[in-house]
C-alpha cells in the first residue's frame, strides 16, 4: 500500500460509514474517552476498592461488583488500537517518535501533550463525551448537545490558536 | 430490523465483539486519514491543511444521512438509537476546555490513541493526561456537580428545536460543508505547509 494519505473525503465517507454500522448493529455511536473512564475505574478499583466505589462519580462503575472494563466502548478502542497498527504497519508508518513543529524541543512538545491530555480528559467527562462520543456522533444524531460541543471545541480551538501558534508554526 | 443488537436480532454477547470489529475500523480509517498525525490535526487550526474539517465533516453528514435513509426504508428504528442528552452548560464549558486542550496538545482522545498505536510518543503522553484529566474530574466532582446537571434540557434534536424535518436539516448542514469545504481547499493553497 502507498504511504501517502487517504484522499480525506474518501476517508470522511469510509468514517460515517463506520460510523453509520456502529448504529445500526449497535444502535450507538463511536466514542474514546469512555474507554479511558473505563480503564481508570477499573485500575482504581484494583488499588483502592473502598474509596473508589465510594466516589460519587465513579462509584457507581464498580457497584455491586461490576467489572468496569465489560464495556463496547473498551472493545472498541482495542480495536481502533488495532486497526490504527494494521494501517501504519500497510503504509510503513510504524515508528517510535515525538512528533512536533522543527522549532521547538521535544520536551516542550511532551509538556504541551500532557496538558492537552488533561484538558481533554477533565473536559470530556464534563462534556459527556469527546470529539468522537459527543461532537461526531451527536451530530450525527442531531443532538443539540453535539452540535453545541463540536462548536465549543472548534470554535475555542481556532480562538486560541494564536495563543499555541509558536507550537506549531514558529 | 435495525438497530440489530437493541432489536435483539443479533445476540447481546455478540455486542463487544461488534465493537471491536468496529473499532477495527475506526482505527484503520482514522489513521489513513492521516489523524494519527498532531501536526496535520492541528493545521485545521492555522489554515495549512485542513484534513480534519473534510473528514470529520464528510463523516458525520454520511452518517447522518445513512441513518435518515435506513429510518425512511424501515431498516433502522429511530428511537432506539441512542440520543445524547443535552445539558446546555457543560457541554459549552466541557467544549471549550477540550478546545484548549486540543490546541495545546493536538490531539483528541480517539486520534491520541491511534496515533500511539504507530508508536508515537507524545500521543502516549497526551493518553496519560487524558488518564490524570479523567481522574481530576472524578475525584473533585463535588466541586463541579452542581454544574455537571445545570441547564438539562433533555434529548432534543436540533431540527425538532428549529422546527424543521430532519431531511431539510441535513440539507442544510451539507450546504454549510460545502461552504466550509471551498473556505479549507482555499486556505490550504494560501497557508502553504512544508512535508512533515
Amino acid at each position: 500500500m502507498n504511504n501517502k494519505y487517504m484522499n480525506p473525503y474518501l476517508a470522511g465517507f469510509l468514517l460515517g460509514i463506520v460510523l453509520l454500522m456502529a448504529f445500526f448493529f449497535s444502535g450507538r455511536g463511536l466514542g474514546a474517552s469512555g474507554a479511558v473512564k473505563s480503564a481508570l475505574v477499573y485500575g482504581m478499583d484494583k488499588v483502592a476498592p473502598t474509596h473508589t466505589v465510594e466516589n460519587a462519580y465513579f462509584g457507581h462503575y464498580v457497584a455491586d461488583d461490576a467489572n468496569p472494563l465489560n464495556n463496547w466502548l473498551v472493545y472498541e478502542i482495542l480495536g481502533v488500537i488495532v486497526g490504527g497498527f494494521l494501517s501504519g504497519a500497510l503504509s510503513r508508518r510504524l515508528k517510535l517518535k515525538i512528533e512536533h513543529f522543527p522549532g521547538i524541543s521535544s520536551k516542550r512538545r511532551l509538556v504541551f501533550a500532557l496538558i492537552g491530555g488533561v484538558l481533554f480528559g477533565f473536559g470530556s467527562q464534563l462534556g459527556r463525551g469527546c470529539t468522537s462520543g459527543s461532537a461526531l456522533t451527536g451530530m450525527a444524531v442531531l443532538s443539540v448537545g453535539g452540535f453545541v460541543t463540536m462548536a465549543a471545541i472548534f470554535g475555542t480551538a481556532f480562538a486560541g490558536a494564536y495563543f499555541f501558534r509558536k507550537n506549531w508554526i514558529g | 430490523m435495525g438497530p440489530l443488537v437493541p432489536n435483539e436480532v443479533i445476540g447481546a454477547n455478540w455486542n463487544f465483539l461488534i465493537a471491536f470489529v468496529i473499532g477495527i475500523g475506526f482505527g484503520f480509517v482514522l489513521e489513513q486519514a492521516g489523524f494519527s498525525s498532531s501536526r496535520k490535526l492541528a493545521g485545521m487550526f492555522y489554515g495549512y491543511d485542513t484534513v480534519v474539517l473534510k473528514v470529520f465533516f464528510t463523516g458525520a453528514i454520511t452518517a447522518m444521512l445513512g441513518l435518515l435513509f435506513f429510518s425512511l426504508f424501515g431498516w433502522i428504528n429511530l428511537n432506539l438509537v441512542y440520543v445524547n442528552p443535552t445539558y446546555l452548560w457543560s457541554a459549552i464549558i466541557g467544549g471549550v476546555i477540550m478546545g484548549v486542550g486540543f490546541i495545546a496538545g493536538g490531539f483528541c482522545p480517539g486520534t491520541s490513541i491511534c496515533a500511539a498505536a504507530i508508536g508515537k510518543i507524545d500521543a502516549m503522553i497526551f493518553i496519560g493526561g487524558i488518564f490524570l484529566g479523567v481522574f481530576i474530574f472524578g475525584e473533585g466532582f463535588p466541586l463541579w456537580e452542581k454544574l455537571y446537571y445545570a441547564m438539562d434540557l433533555g434529548a432534543p434534536k436540533l431540527n425538532q428545536v428549529l422546527g424543521i424535518s430532519g431531511g431539510f436539516f441535513a440539507f442544510l448542514v451539507i450546504i454549510a460543508a460545502a461552504i466550509m469545504f471551498w473556505v479549507g481547499e482555499w486556505a490550504e493553497k494560501k497557508f502553504p505547509r512544508e512535508e512533515y
